[in-house]
């Protein structure tokens, strides 16, 4: 449903007495047990504040264990929500408020904090039993520990018990909504309006009157609380960002990929077959594709990655839009059958949402280390394209393009992304469907003259025809062993085998031919230029912008195009004195661009399961100007 | 293209491609090739619809053989890429072509997977007992103690009964036939092709160079009355040369019994390939020499939903509920605003 913003966001209450100061910008962190809301918390302040008109970004950050035992460290679970009223592209680096459910939450993560930014606190979860688990040695919302921040000790517990009562539910049911306390709580902070929230309410827990009345009440109580208490004495408000007009959503980039795959298929007027196994943190790609089978969109949760990717390269043979994703593990699995897609000149999409590695690594976190996986990561020879998404929302643009690769080349395509990318959201323009880019497939008609069909005969890309079982006389035989030259028949022969090797590469390469030169954003003159790649766009944007407000001069490519890259790349490279790479890996982009342009680099690296701050950005370029 | 709708009629030379079959000489794998080339103009599906898939090994050299559509994939995972073909387009007629290492060991986890599912596909496993492209190494199917290139003290490992396994994972229909008795081969084949879900038939295959007679005891004129039983359904179970002795259930487990001294024929186990439990399916897979005779034929034959039918199903259920789906209304769903 489509609501206009309306700056009057907390008109749900008595006229507040309080002063309110106005922000340009303000990041919320909520933090708990992992069973205690914090994503719903993180995901309504989110959508209350886009709703309202700011641009928003926003960080989830859970962990592994679904339920970690109660009040460790290693069950905290935060929601990160960055609104401004200017054009944002990270979910900033530290927290303007803090949200601290119990004393694990506030010990992981209070670093994050600003100095003297504000901290709200459940006190009743600050027993000495908890305090202990979170491993202080004495209370710390006694000693004198927090005395840098806007303290805000709440009776969360209490209070939220009291606003249930009369509606029958268990202590422990009553606990649950502390959540819709807390988030109450900060939206009379931040001037939201508890609308979207309460709709949110309703039709989320409509069957069940009790617990719906019990969240309405716990979420009403905390903004009173704000409002009425005497503790808080100002609150803030954001105003509205300037974004270019039309209407607006907020998007996850593992929906946006569902959304951009459902689209390319139409676009291109194929059948969606999404072949996957579950695995963290691509599932919710899978989830949001079995809701669409509205679209003929066919979702098939295979026994195991090999299986899931196999299914994806018999769809494509069949005709169909195959599209198996995964994550670094699974991609491991999936190698030997992405070179049969190479090998058989099949187009499917394969999708790596990036998680730490290696091995199961952290499932959980983001990191981008399976760049080079991608490029070489099979036996043989084995080239493919391989690009990547640089924001939630571009995953939505980025799969389309990966998909009108594959199918004009006829070849598997890798699209990079990342769990921050995935699980993170930011405003989307919602484009009008008929905007889209077609696609228009021609699969070879079937001819009854007896004329010998040629399977591996190859147009000017070198792509190969896409024939489609059911089409008579095209009857032909794909396979991993080695193809002679046009008939595709197995092949030994060695001068074969070394016009096959060429032929998958130069075709690999004419895709540079059909994709947009690389473009360059910053100061024209500028002797620095800060060459990113997937995720890390926001945070290096951002930290380039900061510098040219600040009078630096610097230049910041982004490349979306990892294999090939861009065919103005080498050249516009050689345009600056010195280049910086931020990777979150040990240099993998650094690796390819030394190797591939012979030119000296600065390789920034952090592999800490975290995206980077727009401050150690910075920091990096002032080092280097 | 003609508006002629009448199929031609084929000819089983006519599902030949032009490529030379390069099994060696006196394999099992001709016989299947030309006992499938045979039955498939009888089923009525276009070579233009049929799509052959294997996976690695000699037998899955078979779709480069056969002039249909066809894909030799990697070790293993050829039931996995039938899926996708089968799910993606449920009008083609889909067969997977693999060996005892390709279904047993290596493609396990498809295998079973595939049989539960129950796709409307063939699955035909040429079990031949060894490791016959890498030059003989023993396979999971191999007897326990044979002694080959890798096990020269003998295999340690106890093997896989396929059916036993098929019939495990629920199997709709599960039938096994013996490369060199053609007719019975035609036949179980012929049903496979007509079952509608996934039929999975394991045949026994000779590999003249690496596990010549394997299975001599079933083929030879002198054994095999004794040492085959042919399942008819709604027969008893009755096998030997002059037919005269026949399996009795004895409690739980069976017994050969000789017929006539008191034992006629209403006292052997009746075959029933249409039981809906699999119970005596399954003890009819584990009867093997020296102990039973091995059943061939139709082991189960029952009709439970297809998979890709279950999933167009839910496709039209979607859209029925939901509408067409429209791009426009989708990216509209949940909150929106407008920046003016």
């Amino acid at each position: 449903m489509a609501a206009a913003a309306t700056p009057s966001g907390a008109s749900s209450g008595t006229d507040s007495q309080k002063t309110v100061v106005e922000l340009g910008t303000a990041t919320v962190r909520f933090c708990g047990d992992s069973g205690d809301g914090m994503q719903l918390a993180g995901t309504q302040l989110s959508t209350t504040s886009a709703l309202f008109g700011n641009d928003v970004a926003t960080f989830p950050d859970y962990p592994a264990e679904i339920r970690a035992p109660r009040g460790t460290k290693a069950g905290v679970s935060g929601f990160q929500v960055h609104f401004a009223s200017t054009a944002i592209y990270t979910p900033g680096d530290q927290v303007d408020a803090l949200v601290a459910m119990n004393p694990a939450a506030l010990a992981t993560n209070l670093a994050d904090l600003v100095r003297g930014g504000i901290l709200v606190v459940n006190q009743d979860a600050f027993d000495a039993k908890d305090i202990n688990k979170a491993g202080y040695q004495s209370d710390p919302l006694q000693d004198q520990s927090l005395d840098n921040y806007q303290l805000f000790k709440v009776s969360m517990t209490k209070l939220t018990r009291a606003a249930v009562e009369g509606l029958e539910l268990s202590v422990k049911e009553a606990d649950r909504c502390r959540n819709f306390f807390a988030m109450g709580l900060v939206f009379w902070l931040y001037g939201r309006s508890m609308d979207a929230t309460l709709r949110y309410i309703d039709e989320k827990f409509g069957k069940r009157p009790a617990i719906a009345e019990a969240n309405r009440r716990a979420l009403k109580t905390g903004y009173y609380y704000g409002e009425t208490t005497e503790a808080f004495s100002s609150h803030y408000s954001v105003p509205r960002a300037t974004l270019e007009p039309g209407t607006y959503r907020s998007i996850m980039g593992n929906t946006a990929v569902a959304w951009g795959l459902i689209a390319a298929a139409k676009s291109s007027d194929k059948d969606l077959f999404f072949g996957t196994y579950p695995i963290t943190p691509a599932s919710d790609i899978l989830h949001e594709l079995s809701k669409h089978k509205n679209f003929g969109v066919r979702t098939f949760q295979a026994e195991d990655e090999i299986a899931a990717v196999c299914s994806a390269i018999g769809a494509a043979f069949s005709g169909a839009l195959g599209v198996t994703a995964s994550s670094g593990p699974g991609i491991a699995l999936k190698s030997e059958a992405i070179g049969l897609a190479v090998m058989t000149e099949l187009p499917i999409i394969v999708i790596n949402v990036q998680r730490g590695g290696p091995s199961t690594g952290l499932p959980t976190k983001t990191e981008q280390a399976d760049l080079l996986q991608a490029i070489y990561g099979r036996n043989g020879e084995c080239p493919l394209p391989v690009i990547a998404a640089r924001s939630p929302a571009d995953c939505f643009d980025a799969v389309q393009e990966a998909w009108r690769i594959a199918s004009t080349f006829m070849v598997p395509v890798i699209l990079l992304t990342d769990g921050y990318i995935a699980n993170g959201s930011e405003p989307w323009k919602i484009p009008d469907a008929k905007s889209l880019p077609e696609n228009k497939i021609q699969h070879p008609a079937g001819s009854s003259n007896g004329e010998k069909f040629l399977p591996y005969a190859r147009d000017a890309r070198l792509a190969r025809p896409w024939a489609i079982p059911g089409t008579p006389g095209l009857m032909h035989r794909l396979g991993g062993l080695e193809k002679q030259d046009g008939t595709g028949n197995v092949s030994y022969e060695p001068e074969n085998h070394q016009l096959m090797v060429d032929l998958r590469q130069k075709k690999v390469d004419n895709v540079a031919k059909e994709i947009p030169l690389q473009e360059v954003e910053g100061e024209e003159n500028a002797k620095l230029l800060v060459l990113s790649w997937g995720g890390t766009y926001g945070a290096c944007t951002t930290a380039v912008h900061r510098i040219i407000a600040e009078g630096g001069t610097v230049a910041h490519a982004h490349l979306r195009y990892l294999n090939p890259f861009p065919s103005n790349l080498g050249s516009l490279l050689k345009n600056y004195e010195k280049i910086l790479i931020p990777e979150l890996n040990m240099g993998q982009l650094d690796l390819l661009i030394r190797s591939r342009f012979l030119i000296d680099t600065f390789s920034f690296n952090k592999v800490q399961g975290k995206p980077f701050a727009i401050s150690e950005i910075e920091e990096k370029i002032k080092e280097l100007l | 293209m003609s508006t002629d709708t009448s199929l031609p009629i084929l000819k089983a030379s006519d599902f030949a491609s032009d490529q030379e079959v390069r099994w060696c000489p006196g394999c099992g794998d001709y016989s299947i090739l030309a006992q499938i080339k045979k039955i498939l103009p009888t089923i009525n599906v276009p070579r233009e619809n049929t799509v052959f898939v294997s996976g690695i090994g000699c037998s899955s050299r078979f779709p480069y053989y056969m002039n249909t559509y066809g894909v030799h994939s990697i070790h293993g995972r050829a039931p996995a890429v039938a899926t996708g073909i089968k799910t993606a387009r449920p009008e083609l007629n889909v067969w997977v072509i693999t060996g005892d290492g390709d279904a047993l060991s290596i493609g396990g986890n498809h295998l079973i997977h595939a049989i539960r599912r129950n796709l409307d596909i063939n699955i035909i496993l040429f079990n031949n007992q060894i490791y016959g492209l890498t030059k003989g190494q023993y396979s999971p199917t191999s007897p326990l103690g044979k002694v080959t290139k890798s096990t020269p003290m003998g295999t340690v490992d106890n093997p896989l009964h396929p059916l036993s396994i098929a019939i495990g994972c629920e199997g709709t229909f599960i039938a096994r036939s013996i490369d060199v008795h053609t007719k019975h081969l035609s036949n179980v084949l012929s049903r496979a092709a007509n079952h509608k879900g996934t039929a999975f038939v394991e045949v026994y295959q000779n590999c003249m160079v690496f596990n010549d007679e394997a299975f001599e005891y079933a083929t030879e004129r002198d054994t095999k009355f004794d040492t085959i039983l042919e399942l008819e359904h709604g027969k008893p179970l009755i096998f030997g040369k002059n037919r005269d002795k026949g399996i009795r259930l004895n409690g739980m487990d069976p017994e050969v019994v000789q017929l006539g001294k008191g034992i006629s024929e209403d006292d052997l186990l009746f075959h029933d390939e249409k039981a809906p439990e699999p119970s005596l399916a399954y003890l009819l897979s584990r009867m093997s020499q020296p102990d039973f005779p091995e059943p061939i034929g139709v082991f189960r034959a029952v009709d439970r939903p297809r998979y890709e039918e279950e999933v167009d199903e839910q496709i039209e259920m979607a859209r029925e509920q939901q509408g067409d789906g429209n791009l426009d209304t989708l990216f509209q769903t949940g909150d929106t605003w407008i920046v003016e």
